[in-house]
């Protein structure tokens, strides 16, 4: 791995703590890093600085020097450098660090500003928390606590405003909330790159629009309602469902596609209530693409797969067909599954003495959070070497195989082999072994149907484009009458006359670490939450398909497919 | 929209005084609302298309500038002074006296459709207060009389039409 | 002491009869001559000149227009721009009107000497939307410069070329605000930018550096670029160079603008002597000496310290008649010269109906941008209007005092200050006048008084 360049690191002094941050750091993040809250409702890390709310007012001082020497000015008291306090407060967001900058966040003057701030953006605020569902997650209302005068002095009438505007399929807007920060704006112009928020009118009286006959209705629209930092922007689907603090949140990674934006899941007593964005500089930034966020529903899907034999009858009635047709079985493996998994067929295909395959699919990249490949691990397969080039969209060969009657029998694993290609007849021509969650056709014409999980309901790791190995973790108990993956497939493996292998992930990390020399140093409980980035240098010649993305740049032009 | 071809060939030549085209914005929307007499709902489509900009780019504009007006007024605007120097010579009195000639209330059409009486801000013209602008002419000193007079000459030139 | 004469050099020509707005008129009165000898000059020259004039801006802060000059980021290989600022919107200021629609020519040729000066190649003159004549006539005149080989391509054949033009606003005070006023231009809402890092400077128009500067600011630089800033700085007091255009209005006899040189006269002579006193029957009771923005100042209240005179540090003890009008004893008393708006209200006035004025108009005028500002300035006018028109109730001065409090040195831009200070120094000169209103509203009114509000 290369190391990144040492950025150039300035000391400044944060409420008496000194520290060495990066140049172009400002207050905010730096108060960050020595645990010191600048609270803040404008500023976002990934949009541009407007400095609009106030909330991050901070005092500012800057070591003196003589004007004419440029010699330090010492303060006799405390023998050390004076420092020239800056009279006015400063924002913190708009400020950056210089060599020696002095910053207090918690002196009278910062204090009054915080309670003059909070007081004004309350006045013309309705104080509905009782019914508002951003209550648990308002910084209105966890600074007020902090920083608030407590009672109201304000015995004018309110700002009328609209309330419960519909600004698209999916986002709710009450503009009495909004404080006009302008996160929401700044996002779908910068981000999202669709400007159809905006605020119109003036003053006090400005409000928080969609323009009238548009909607805010791009696949990132719930990424506003992520970053507003009150209730104003709310998910129309989430909205009164379920109070956030009775949820359990799990790190996962958004299976879309090879992007892997991470993610977090948010369930309750096996229930997934949303998923929502979970921050990676590399990958994904704080954003998610709002077709992510809806992925949970597969768990409760009505297709779900459930058995109604035990698997060991399940397996004894494979291992039959294994034996029935040595040398005429086929693998078809996933670059949806996950790397254990992959690692699992591998041996499966071994075992079985058969050829594995995978199906690739291809679609639009929308340049931000969703790549061409709609695949999220085909580099998974690559690095356990379960293929060695790139998978077609079709199962031509296969087909070809079974009409010549060369293939009698098919495993496939979480593919349907009739969206792959092949016909019914096809389908009809071989015994095929399933492994899915969902019914469809394979499944329909599956001689052994083994029902397996969602993503959700369990642990794993996927490689990204970036070959970016990422963990993704079980959110909720697997569905009834489905079965892990790593165990059905283990089980496979030996009733095909493989090697056992654990299917517990510690255990099975040590297997993997042992036979795959990319992941030599890895174990699963250290992999870390942002990911691990794998060389990839023995793929270069490979013609992936993804174009350019949010912190990715393909080492070579997309091929056509991709933008085809 | 439907303008008329000196408004579009204005509309085209003020464009080039700017490196971008947006900087056009606020000039359009004054030759746009000069033609037709106030900004017609397609304007920020229209705008927008021209400058290459988004529509909320250009309502956001529409709606910070209260020279801009999506709702047609009377034939005459009539725009009284409400700041400090004119309030001191009485300017909340001539417009009273505004209103009550034409039978009509502060930013609403009258009756007889012939004027919209608006109070305005300081027009830095304080020295001479109270002023009241009538569409593009300033008028200074004008105490009840002389609003009286000039409400007057507005209703003898609606008669002439 | 009698009041100085009026020294006219930017109003020169202002109300001379026979006086007119075109070229050849201009021409006949020696105009673009300046022009003419400036472009043969090195442009570090002219630049040298002003700095040492010690002109100070004219729009309101009263900044060094040399200093300005000097900041501006000329290696960045970007164009400069220059602006000049005719949005004159600070209630109380009425000068650069009469420049524009009477002298057009002298601003049209003062920017183009700034411009030479600046090596700028492009300039707008950014005018109130209230104005349409004024920007027909600087439109013409500038054609006229243009016909004239003043402005434009290779102009007097010197191969430096500059285009001006005219933009209108469209009725935004905040787009007097520079910053405001350089997104107004670039098309969008005059939201004003943070500074840092968006110091015009470096960083203005389109990310360019730029120069704002009020009309009247550059008019003054063609009469030193013509006479030479040591001979500019004669006149006036020192710090205080130059003539001051006083722009009177409010309760006095004689209103209106009067131009004098820098701090060679009191507040008493300006307005007793020029402007002819009350009227008849009246007091004086307070004044706002610089743009409705500035701390008001009462009738009666005594101003004591030290000051320096030369090099000595002399005591003084004025009323408000005494104090000298330049920028540095107006601050010295709490307020401000600003924009030379001067506002007088006489005992007829009940001060809080006119704070309710004045917050009518801040609380319409913020941007809305950040907090403090937006909903203060509407709070501050929702407390004076409800005591005016609704109830009034004697703990609203200081609640009115510490809403403003809080808006203050908080802010985006200087409006904060803007529109907190009248709060302010109304409750601190008038506070007894607050606290009584709930008992004044219960006498009756004379029929033939005057609402604020
Ligand atoms: C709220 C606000 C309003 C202003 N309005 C004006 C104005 O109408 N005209 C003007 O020349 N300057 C105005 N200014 C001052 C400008 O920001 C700027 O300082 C000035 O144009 C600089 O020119 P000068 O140095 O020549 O004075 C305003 C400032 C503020 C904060
Ligand atoms: S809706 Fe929320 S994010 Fe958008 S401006 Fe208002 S408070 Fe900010
Ligand atoms: S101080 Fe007022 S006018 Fe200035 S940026 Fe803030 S809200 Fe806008
Ligand atoms: S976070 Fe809003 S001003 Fe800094
Ligand atoms: S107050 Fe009316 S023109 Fe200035």
């Amino acid at each position: 791995m290369i190391a990144p360049a040492k950025p150039d690191l300035v000391t400044v002094n944060i409420d008496g703590q000194e520290i060495a941050v990066p140049k172009g750091t400002n207050v905010i993040e730096a108060a960050r890093l020595v645990n010191v809250d600048v609270p803040h409702y404008c500023y976002h890390p990934k949009l541009s600085v407007v400095g609009n709310c106030r909330m991050c007012l901070i005092e500012m001082g800057m070591p003196a020097v003589d004007p004419a020497t440029k010699a330090p000015i010492m303060d006799p008291a405390t023998g050390k450098q004076k420092i020239n306090w800056i009279p006015r407060p400063q924002i913190g967001c708009g400020t950056n660090v210089s060599p020696g900058l002095h910053v207090k966040t918690t002196s009278p003057m910062v204090k009054d500003a915080r309670e003059g701030v909070m007081e004004f953006l309350l006045i013309n605020h309705p104080l509905d928390c009782p019914i508002c569902d951003q209550a648990g997650e308002c910084k209105l209302q966890e600074q007020a606590t902090g920083y608030g005068r407590g009672y109201s002095r304000f015995v004018e009438q309110k700002n009328v405003k609209p309330k419960r505007t519909q600004l698209g399929p999916r986002v709710t807007l009450d503009d009495e909330r909004c404080i006009l920060c302008s996160r929401c704006i700044r996002f779908s112009k910068e981000i999202a790159q669709d400007d159809v928020l905006g605020f119109v009118d003036r003053g006090s009286y400005s409000t928080l629009t969609c323009y009238p006959g548009k909607k805010l209705e791009n696949n990132y629209s719930l990424n506003t309602v992520d970053i507003c930092p009150v209730g104003a922007l709310t998910s129309t689907d989430f909205r009164f469902k379920m109070r956030v603090w009775f949820l359990k949140q799990t790190n996962a990674i958004d299976t879309e596609s090879s992007v892997g934006a991470n993610t977090l899941v948010w369930s309750r007593e096996g229930t997934i209530y949303r998923i929502t964005p979970r921050r990676n500089d590399e990958v994904n930034d704080t954003w998610l693409a709002d077709s992510a966020r809806v992925l949970y529903k597969a768990v409760k899907a009505a297709d779900r797969l459930a058995a109604t034999e035990t698997i060991e009858v399940l397996v004894a009635r494979a291992a039959a067909l294994f034996k029935s047709t040595p040398g005429a079985i086929a693998v078809v493996g996933s670059a949806r599954s996950t790397v254990e998994e992959q690692f699992f067929t591998r041996h499966l295909a071994t075992a079985l003495k058969a050829s594995a395959q995978l199906v690739s699919r291809v679609g639009q990249g929308d340049k931000l959070l969703i790549s061409a490949d709609r695949n999220p691990n085909v580099r998974g397969a690559l690095v356990t070497g379960l293929i060695k080039t790139l998978p077609a969209q079709q199962l031509t060969d296969l087909a070809a195989q079974i009409d010549a009657g060369k293939i009698k029998v098919v495993v496939a694993i979480n593919e349907d082999l009739a969206a792959a290609g092949l016909t019914a007849a096809q389908l009809a021509k071989v015994s095929i072994v399933y492994l899915g969650a969902h019914a469809n056709a394979t499944s329909a014409a599956a001689k052994v149907v083994f029902p397996t999980l969602t993503v959700f309901e369990k642990s794993g790791t996927y490689v990204n484009q970036q070959f970016r190995i990422q963990k993704t973790l079980k959110a909720v108990p697997a569905a009834a009458g489905a079965t892990d993956d790593l165990v059905v497939l283990a089980q496979l493996v030996a009733a095909a006359g493989g090697a056992a292998l654990p299917a517990e992930l510690g255990l099975l990390w040590k297997v993997i670490a042992a036979e795959v020399p990319a992941l030599a140093t890895m174990t699963f409980a250290n992999l870390p939450e942002t990911g691990l980035v794998l060389d990839a240098t023995p793929y270069a010649a490979l013609p992936f398909v993804e174009g350019e993305t949010l912190h990715y740049k393909p080492a070579q032009p997309a091929v056509a497919a991709a933008t085809a | 929209m439907n303008l008329k071809p000196e408004t579009l060939s204005k509309i085209d030549e003020v464009i080039t005084h700017y490196p971008t085209k947006r900087s056009a914005t606020l000039p359009l929307l004054h030759l746009i609302q000069e033609d037709v007499g106030h900004l017609p709902p397609d304007t920020s489509e229209w705008v927008a298309a021209k400058l290459e900009l988004q529509p909320i780019n250009v309502l956001e504009v529409i709606t910070f500038y209260p020279m801009f007006r999506q709702k047609p007024i009377g034939r005459r605007h009539i725009k009284v002074c409400r700041t400090l120097s004119c309030a001191l010579l009485g300017g909340y009195k001539t417009c009273a006296a505004f209103e009550k000639e034409f039978h009509t209330h502060l930013g609403e059409v009258s009756p007889d459709g012939e004027v919209t009486v608006d109070f305005v801000e300081c027009l830095a013209s304080c020295g001479t207060a109270p002023v009241v602008m009538i569409d593009d002419e300033l008028h200074e000193k004008v105490d009840c009389a002389k609003a009286k007079q000039l409400s007057d000459q507005i209703k003898a030139e609606a008669k002439k039409r | 002491m009698p009041a100085p004469e009026q020294h006219r050099i930017i109003f020169k020509h202002i109300d001379e009869p026979g006086y007119t707005n075109d070229i050849g008129c201009y021409l006949r009165n020696g105009g673009y001559e300046v022009l003419k000898k400036a472009v043969a000059r090195k442009p570090e020259d002219i630049i040298d000149e002003v700095k040492k004039s010690g002109l100070r801006g004219r729009g309101g802060a009263g900044f060094p227009c040399g200093v300005k000059w000097g900041l501006v980021d000329r290696k960045s290989g970007k164009p400069i721009y220059l602006i000049v600022n005719a949005d004159e919107s600070e209630p109380g200021t009425f000068k650069d009107r009469y420049i524009m629609h009477q002298d057009p020519h002298q601003l049209i040729e003062s920017t183009m000497i700034s411009c030479f000066a600046n090596n700028v190649k492009q300039a707008y003159i950014y005018i109130r939307g209230e104005m349409p004549h004024g920007a027909r006539i600087l439109e013409k005149a500038i054609a006229e410069a243009r016909v004239a080989n003043f402005v434009g391509p290779n102009i007097l054949g010197t191969g430096y070329s500059c285009e001006i033009f005219v933009h209108r606003g469209a009725g935004a005070y905040i787009c007097g605000e520079e910053t405001g006023l350089i997104e107004s231009l670039e098309g969008k809402r005059a939201n004003p930018r943070i500074k840092p890092p968006y110091f015009p400077a470096v960083l203005g128009l389109y990310q360019c550096p730029t120069i704002v500067n009020n009309v009247e600011t550059l008019c003054h630089v063609k009469y030193i670029a013509e006479h030479g800033g040591a001979e500019y700085a004669k006149i006036g007091t020192p710090g205080n160079t130059g003539t001051r255009i006083f722009c009177v209005s409010g309760h006095v006899q004689r209103p209106g603008y009067y131009e004098f040189p820098a701090g060679t006269i009191t507040m008493g002579q300006l307005l007793n002597e020029v402007c002819g006193g009350p009227l008849p029957g009246r007091k004086f009771k307070a004044v706002i000496p610089g743009g409705s923005s500035a701390k008001i100042l009462r009738f009666g209240e005594r101003f004591k310290g030290k000051r320096k005179v030369g090099t000595e540090l002399v005591d003084y003890d004025w009323g408000v008649e005494d104090v000298p009008m330049d920028f540095d004893s107006l601050g010295m008393i709490g307020t401000m010269g600003g924009s030379g708006g001067v506002i007088v209200m006489d005992d007829t006035v009940n001060m809080v109906e006119a704070l309710a004025n004045i917050n009518a108009f801040y609380s319409h005028e913020s941007c809305g941008q950040c907090t403090p500002c937006r909903e203060g300035s509407l709070w501050m006018k929702k407390i004076t209007s409800r005591m005016v028109h609704g109830q009034a109730r004697n703990e609203d001065a200081a609640l009115l005092k510490s809403v403003a409090d809080q808006i203050p040195g908080r802010t985006i831009c200087a409006f904060g200050e803007a529109c907190s200070w009248p709060t302010q120094s109304f409750i601190a000169k008038f506070g007894d006048e607050f606290k009584q209103y709930p008992e004044t509203k219960k006498t009756a009114k004379p029929a033939d008084a005057v609402a604020l509000v």
